[in-house]
């Protein structure tokens, strides 16, 4: 058994675990400690890839390991890192722990609740540490399908229409994926010789260009369905608003970053001659999401609405980066990537703990909660400064790193989408501050909310590890942004090979 | 010809022996003790399958009026497995008192419907194979009009032998301008002498709309929904997986070793037929109320995205075909088996009834999930291999544009299998079905449909097998 694949194994025996548990008042144990083995061992992934690295290893992807699967189509099961993954499961794992913490209080079918958000969990992890196309895309579905069962049962507010609009919404974009996919495979190998699904290999291959051309916007836009991509966003803020707590943090916090990370490592990196051609049509979209998704969420007065529609501006900001195609901007994404998914899961924590308490979303129904419940407060400013790009918070450093890598790029239309999405920054501040005064500052305007009480012990854990990692990766960034650089660069070297600027 | 050779025809002879020796039960078998019938039956088919896996002499006999090779072998197997479930399934539902009269004949008319699938899969002679589909047919309308006092099976009877006398004409009168243009109805005569004049090409529409009629294929599928909905539900899953399951094999088999000539042309036949099927399944599957008749218009969209394993004419379609077939046994074998379930000890059939059921039934409902996550395709269960396999075969030569449209239809079909799945876990029902719980055979049943799910998928070596055995136009 080797490492990788016991992110898989550990999930899938936390549910057989719970699967026979007689006693339902132990689930949650369970769900705790099986995920917070998989937070360990994603602490000694990151320690034994850092040193593998520190040593001299080179390789591309560390810790391979490739098992034939269906040997006809030479499909593998195969799994291997680099510093980008390993960045992302880490992200993950933290994601899912807080998760757990959040959902401490579920009653209603423990059990189901706690199987499905594993499952979740199990298919995040397996996209994440894949390296051959089918067994990526079978955890990129197996991600997908119990977001339905989570949002339906659990859920709150249009429950059923916003799940199926999820779930339906998703499983298109997942079916323009396929076809790509299958393009890909079938052009894998245009000298003859043996097809293959996997990444390292197809990337050694220059795809013939027609047809990149056709597969490009497929895999693309397939993954940017995930990565809220404008006009393909519109299943977010439903699904995010009416998602349970630990589902909207998983699912903005790392479901929709398997969007922008597949359209990284799949679109771009195997089909990047048609990425540069097409570049312009997705970076006017990206920078629609950007600026639309920080309006959206300025007009809006319930609290998940407006992370959700910041979701897609951030979340617009991945693949705008990626799209740049250069190691700076690039860097900047998957930065980006890791610290929206610690912030937000945090905002979303958060709204769900003041939802318990309050039984409101709205902000207008709420006010100076800053003296009811200082923690949760200081707690949701933190979130807020992260969010709008304080220095010493993770924002900053993505989005800085993003802003100054696309603006190296030599052509005129790219300098002028990247100022128009730096504006989003401004009007990110608008909303977190505006926020932040009408709910927590200022005198209490609900007399209801006067004997609310402050974060119980298990909701501090999920908190106090979400602001952990954003304070960690906004006051060091570095070894983050090495990680993440050593491996970009075989990505970035085989773009400007084609077309160095 | 000698006594040796005929062991050639094993599995036909077997089945026959079987059907004789339920007859033979039914004559010597006390009246009271009857109900051993089922328990005999089923038993005896159980080890004729398992025989059916012994490797077997292959070969021809009646001077190449018969063949069979290994790939049809297996493909007899297949349909063993999946009968075999379907009797299990049945035994149930036989032991209700209407029944007791009637349960050898039940067996007796399902065995030698399979003898003649097994007859057709294994024909080599348009005339044996018209023979073969002929038996696989008219035992099974009067299968369908078993409930005979009640109007809707006694309508689903009388509507099955019609269509399926017209579409046996249509079939003839293309086996007849076969014959006309080529002189021989030998199949690998016919495919020396195939070719693409007008005349020839007009017998392979009327031999192809034959051939939709039995695997209902849009727009030759309106006896479909009614007669699975008239039908007993057991009828109807053998129905909806055997039947179709054996008129794929054939046809298949057919278009690609005599029609391999025509190819361009049944290509775009199939072209637009599966688009048909898809779409037309699926968009009429979201409007009903009966879950059997739910899963007769879900099976005609599966019809669809299985013509799609034919339309490269390449051996990975035939391999994903036959494939898929299986996975299609257990998956849908394994949602028929709920509904049979259901219908056997609560007589509820629609799909409001199923509002709920999860929290008074939850392992059934979790088997409903599984079978339904398979037909939609949903990873990890084997559904998704089977559709994955599906779609490569047919992107393998460029059918990109309609890989894209079966991927679009398997999302509105995921749409409306939510909607079951919604209606057992999230919508609250006024009136549950109430706990209970089902006899050994059905648990049984459900059982080998639940490990067939999941297992056919990441056991490769099915597969593996299944294509080494295929072969390409």
């Amino acid at each position: 058994m080797d490492i990788l694949s016991l992110f898989v194994v550990i999930p899938v025996l936390t549910i057989t675990a719970i699967l026979f548990l007689k006693d339902a008042r132990h689930v949650r144990l369970v769900s705790a400690f099986g995920m917070g083995l998989q937070l360990v061992l994603a602490a000694i992934l990151v320690y034994l890839y850092l040193s593998a690295r520190h040593s001299g290893n080179i390789a591309e992807m560390l810790f391979v390991k490739d098992y034939l699967w269906y040997k006809s189509l030479n499909i593998h099961y195969a799994v291997g890192v680099d510093g980008i993954s390993v960045a992302m499961i880490a992200l993950t794992s933290l994601v899912v722990f807080a998760g757990i913490f959040a959902s401490w209080e579920v009653e209603f079918l423990k059990k189901e609740f706690f199987i499905s958000l594993i499952l979740l969990a199990s298919g995040v992890f397996g996209f994440f540490i894949s390296i051959d196309l089918f067994t990526m895309f079978l955890f990129y579905e197996l991600a997908v399908i119990p977001m339905y069962l989570l949002i339906g049962i659990w859920g709150s507010g249009p429950k059923e229409y916003s799940a199926m609009k999820l779930t339906l919404m998703l499983m298109g974009g997942s079916a323009l994926l396929l076809v790509g996919l299958l393009g890909i495979y079938f052009n894998s190998s245009p000298n003859g010789g043996q097809l293959t699904f996997n990444i390292l290999e197809i990337s050694k291959v220059a795809i013939p260009l027609p047809a990149q051309r056709l597969f490009f916007p497929l895999t693309f836009v397939g993954f940017g369905v995930l990565g809220a991509l404008f006009p393909f966003h519109t299943w977010s803020p439903d699904g995010h608003a009416s998602a349970p707590t630990a589902v909207s943090m998983l699912h903005a916090g790392v479901l929709m970053k398997l969007g922008g990370y597949g359209a990284f490592r799949v679109a771009i990196f195997l089909m990047p001659e048609a990425a540069q051609e097409l570049s312009w049509i997705f970076i006017i979209l990206t920078s629609i999401s950007v600026v639309y998704g920080a309006f959206g969420a300025i007009a809006q007065k319930d609290l998940k609405y407006i992370n959700a529609y910041s979701s897609v501006s951030h979340c617009g900001l991945v693949l705008f980066a990626v799209l740049m195609m250069n190691k700076t901007a690039m860097n900047g994404a998957i930065l980006q990537m890791i610290s929206h998914g610690l912030m937000t899961a945090l905002f979303f924590a958060l709204i769900g703990m003041l939802y318990g308490r309050t039984h409101t979303r709205m902000i207008n129904e709420m006010g100076g909660l800053m003296k009811v419940i200082p923690f949760l407060s200081v707690c949701y400013v933190i979130a807020g400064l992260a969010s709008l790009g304080l220095p010493g918070l993770s924002g900053f450093v993505a989005e800085m790193t993003i802003f100054v890598g696309a603006f190296q790029h030599p052509e005129l239309f790219y300098r002028i989408v990247t100022i128009l999405a730096v504006s989003s920054i401004v009007i990110t501040a608008v909303y977190i501050l505006r926020v932040v005064a009408t709910l927590l500052l200022g005198p209490t305007t609900n007399e209801h909310h006067n004997h609310i009480t402050d974060a119980k012990w298990f909701e501090k854990i999920s908190v106090v590890t979400l602001i952990g990692a954003v304070a960690a990766i906004g006051l060091a960034p570095f070894w983050l942004s090495t990680m993440i650089g050593t491996s970009l660069q075989p990505i970035v070297n085989k773009i400007i090979a084609l077309n160095p600027f | 010809m000698s006594l040796g050779t005929i062991f050639v025809m094993r599995h036909e002879l077997l089945l026959i022996a079987a059907a004789l020796l339920v007859l033979m039960a039914e004559i010597f078998v006390n009246p009271d003790k009857r109900r051993y019938i089922s328990l005999f039956s089923v038993s005896l088919f159980g080890v004729i399958t398992l025989i059916g896996f012994i490797p077997s002499p292959t070969g021809s006999l009646f001077g190449g009026m018969y063949v069979t090779s290994n790939t049809i072998l297996l493909m007899k197997n297949v349909l063993n497995i999946g009968a075999l479930l379907v009797f299990i399934q049945s035994v149930t539902w036989l032991k209700k008192e209407e029944n007791s009269e009637k349960i050898s004949e039940y067996f007796i008319l399902l065995i030698s419907t399979l003898v003649g699938m097994n007859f057709m899969i294994s024909a080599g002679h348009f005339l044996m194979f018209y023979i073969g589909i002929e038996l696989a047919t008219i035992p099974i309308a009067a299968l369908a009009a078993f409930d005979r006092y009640k109007n809707k099976s006694a309508e689903a009877g009388i509507k099955l032998i019609l269509s399926s006398a017209l579409s046996s004409g249509i079939l003839l009168y293309g086996l007849s301008l076969i014959y006309g243009t080529t002189g021989t109805l030998y199949f690998n005569e016919v495919a020396a002498l195939f070719g693409n004049n007008n005349l020839q090409i007009l017998a392979f529409i009327f031999f192809f709309a034959g051939m939709a009629f039995k695997i209902s294929i849009v727009p030759f599928h309106l006896w479909t929904a009614d007669v699975y909905e008239g039908s007993p539900v057991n009828i109807t899953s053998y129905l909806s997986v055997i039947s179709k399951g054996a008129a794929v094999f054939i046809l298949i088999i057919l278009l690609f070793s005599v029609f391999p000539e025509i190819i361009a042309t049944w290509q775009k036949t199939i072209y637009v037929t599966a688009v048909l099927t898809m779409t037309i399944g699926n968009l009429f599957a979201i409007r009903q109320q009966n879950i059997t008749r739910f899963l007769a218009f879900s099976s005609i969209s599966q019809a669809g995205y299985i013509l799609l394993g034919f339309i490269g004419g390449n051996q990975l379609g035939m391999a994903s075909v036959i494939y898929y077939v299986l996975v299609y046994i257990f998956s849908n074998l394994g949602a028929f088996g709920v509904v049979i379930a259901i219908s056997n000890s609560k007589g509820r059939e629609n799909i409001e009834d199923y509002n709920g059921l999860y929290h008074t039934n939850p392992k059934l409902s979790l088997i409903m999930t599984l079978a339904l996550f398979s037909l939609a395709g949903i990873p990890p269960v084997a559904g998704f291999f089977g559709k994955f396999f599906l779609f490569t075969a047919a992107a393998q030569k460029g059918f990109y544009l309609l890989v894209l449209i079966a991927v679009l239809n398997t999302i509105i079909s995921l749409f409306y299998y939510l909607l079951v799945i919604k209606a057992m876990f999230i919508n609250k029902g006024e009136n549950p079905i109430e706990k209970f719980r089902s006899d050994f055979p059905t648990r049984f049943a459900l059982g080998i449909c639940v490990a067939g799910i999941v297992v056919t998928g990441f056991a490769s070596i099915l597969f593996e097998v299944i294509r080494n055995l295929s072969f390409g136009v």
